[in-house]
């Protein structure tokens, strides 16, 4: 891991418009994205935390070009090589859906390879790559004929990362990749991404609202809250010394193994509020243990001077 | 916890399979099951291992006709479910055993304000003027600690966030004082903060009311938070059972184990993860024996027959049925 940036974000915002009125101009809008800066670092894991609603899966889309920012400006630079682009794959959530049920797999694996090659590739090299892709997931290349809907679960979320694989990018956008799997299933598809990650030096962008698998994944954690990041730094610092009231609210909401609730907690109504009318100043503060006046000014990301590279966007935690 | 002698729910060997062109789903093989008053059971298991057929089938929510009980018996609240009429059911449902689904938003009627479905649903159970019914369901919603109950009830569940509209069917749930609440995953759509929240809200008014829960998941981690005892399911029986903390701290059965082992929480970040290797069986040609031994690391000669559930550990509510643990057993 080294810490050249392969892909930039600029302070990217993205606005969607709601509704509108006589005119067709926009009611309103809804802020997804609130200033996202960040910089994926070439050969890392970078884990992206939030619960829904947060923008996560906004941010995906911005990343892969679906999507274009109202604001900012997104750069993919390949190191080393003047003018060449990162070249970037997704796999999505559900390989139920991500899947054409009407292509036989080779098929499904092989389109990025032959978009790739300015649709010239021949039927022979195109099932070649796709065997070469299927072995490296451990999908047996006999069964490369069938259709997505002839395969488990597990096996269609490997078929996903061979798509993915198969036009060599540097780094891959993984968007809840074992959210719909089961708790075996989703060990054997961690653990492939993570010998894939050793074998290939990819990079990888994790998102995810599943923490345990974020910090078992990720060399650095993204925490994010109504469209913006809150603290981002090593993951084992993250977890281990949370210093956003959220990031801690988030952590400690996590259920673990061994810890039962005690009969006299109390539950409290807590709802993340609307992404319509953004809050004035910290947009946690009202959720926030801590609030008190000077979380009445908009919250900037600042590094902790005690320790680089962790970044938290409170004014109380900033050093 | 000493377990009382009459019980709420109470399964006996049950087994029930879908019969399908040429042959059969087995879904259910031989799964006892007891819940008793005021005690939160949680059922956990992977997707096809029998957990929600178990519950559907002691609300009889499934197709009649769909499916056929080979063997064994569902008994609740001292009916017997299987043998039970539609009327009989009705009685239950709702007033004695309420349920809890998994996705609020399917489970509510999009097209009806929610004041007006929770007044639907408290005049069915109890004989209640329009308005005392509503002011009852400003009251319940208040009690799940919703600010602002009147406001809640003019709107439709679409306005509602996820964790709300959950609220909302806890309130319904609650609202007739149920023995036993039977919930299906109703946290698995939620954020983990909210999850928190309604797991909290659950388990205090369970306490309050003494009402049985069996809790449906397949997460361990909610379970070893929530429930006083579990099951393990796996291929359509239960494996393990007992006290969470136990099971969770000593598991005895190789899946329970297995499927412990197998989340990241354990391990060190980036080592790899046991994952347990093959699939689940194929549930309409299960094998004779042992379900599990395909993918078991300790089988032996006895597992081609299916093990039975017995006590283990010296303690009386912890069962594993696994041949090679009950050989341990005896040994020591």
């Amino acid at each position: 891991m080294s810490t050249d940036p392969i892909l930039n974000l600029d302070n990217i915002h993205v606005d969607f418009p709601v509704g509108s009125d006589w005119r067709g101009r926009p009611k309103q809008y809804v802020h997804a994205l609130n200033g996202i800066d960040l910089a994926v670092w070439k050969g890392e894991t970078l884990g992206i935390v939030g619960e829904s609603g947060c923008g996560k899966s906004t941010l995906a889309q911005v990343l892969m070009s679906l999507v274009r920012p109202t604001q900012g400006a997104l750069r993919r630079r390949r190191p080393g090589e003047s003018g060449a682009q990162t070249r970037m794959q997704i796999v999505f959530q559900d390989p139920q859906s991500s899947l054409n049920p009407r292509l036989p797999v080779w098929k499904v694996i092989a389109e990025p390879y032959y978009i790739e090659s300015g649709r010239k590739a021949s039927r022979s090299e195109l099932m070649e790559a796709a065997r070469k892709a299927a072995t490296l997931v451990e999908i047996p290349p006999e069964y490369l004929s069938r259709f997505p809907h002839e395969f488990s679960g597990g096996q269609r979320q490997r078929i996903a990362i061979a798509r993915a694989l198969v036009s060599e990018p540097d780094l891959i956008l993984l968007d809840e990749p074992t959210s719909a799997l089961d708790i075996s299933v989703q060990a054997q598809i961690l653990n492939l991404l993570n010998e894939l990650q050793k074998q290939r030096g990819l990079t990888y962008i994790l998102i995810s609202h599943n923490v345990a698998v974020v910090k078992h994944m990720s060399d650095r954690i993204a925490v994010m809250y109504l469209g913006q990041i809150v603290e981002l730094g090593a993951t084992a610092e993250v977890m281990k010394d949370p210093k956003h009231p959220y990031t801690r609210l988030l952590l400690e909401s996590v259920p673990r193994l061994g810890v039962s609730i005690q009969d006299d907690e109390v539950s409290s109504n807590m709802e993340l509020p609307s992404n319509r009318h953004l809050p004035a100043g910290c947009f946690f503060k009202d959720r926030c243990p801590l609030a008190c006046e000077g979380c009445g000014k908009p919250q900037e990301l600042k590094e902790r001077p005690s320790s680089p590279g962790h970044l938290v966007r409170c004014h109380l935690k900033a050093d | 916890m000493t377990m009382p002698s009459s019980s709420i729910l109470s399964i006996d060997k049950l087994s029930l399979e879908f019969p399908i062109y040429k042959g059969a789903v087995k879904a259910l093989n031989g799964v006892d099951l007891e819940v008793s008053p005021g005690e939160i059971v949680g059922v956990v298991g992977e997707s096809g291992s029998g957990k929600s057929v178990t519950s559907m089938t002691a609300m009889r929510l499934l197709i009649e006709g769909s499916f056929k009980v080979t063997a064994g018996s569902l008994t609740m609240l001292g009916t017997d479910i299987v043998k039970a009429s539609e009327k009989t059911m009705l009685g239950l449902r709702g007033s004695q055993v309420a349920m809890i689904f998994q996705e609020p938003m399917t489970a509510l009627n999009p097209t009806k304000r929610v004041g007006a479905q929770m007044v639907e649903v408290i005049r069915l159970h109890r004989r209640l003027e329009k308005r005392e019914a509503r002011a009852e369901a400003a009251r319940l919603l208040k009690d799940m600690h919703i600010a602002d109950p009147e406001q809640i009830l003019r709107q439709y569940p679409f306005e509602l966030s996820g964790g709300m509209r959950q609220r909302v069917l806890i309130a319904l749930a609650f609202s007739c004082d149920p023995k036993l609440l039977i919930a299906d995953e109703p946290t698995t759509a939620l954020d983990v903060t909210v999850q928190r929240q309604v797991l909290l809200l659950l388990r205090e008014k369970a306490r309050q009311r003494n009402t049985a829960v069996l809790f449906i998941t397949h997460d361990m981690a909610v379970v070893s938070q929530f429930c006083d005892r579990v099951y393990v399911m796996y291929g359509g029986s239960v494996v393990e059972d007992g006290p969470t903390a136990e099971v969770i701290a000593e598991p005895r059965h190789p899946y329970t184990r297995a499927l412990l082992r197998a989340l990241p929480d354990l391990v060190p970040p980036r080592t790899p993860i046991e994952a347990i290797p093959g699939t689940v069986p194929d549930m309409t040609h299960l094998p004779a024996g042992c379900t599990f031994a395909s993918r078991c690391p300790q089988t032996g000669a006895p597992c081609g027959a299916r093990p039975e559930p017995r006590p283990v550990g010296g303690s009386s509510l912890h069962h594993v049925a696994c041949w090679s643990v009950q050989e341990e057993e005896l040994r020591s």
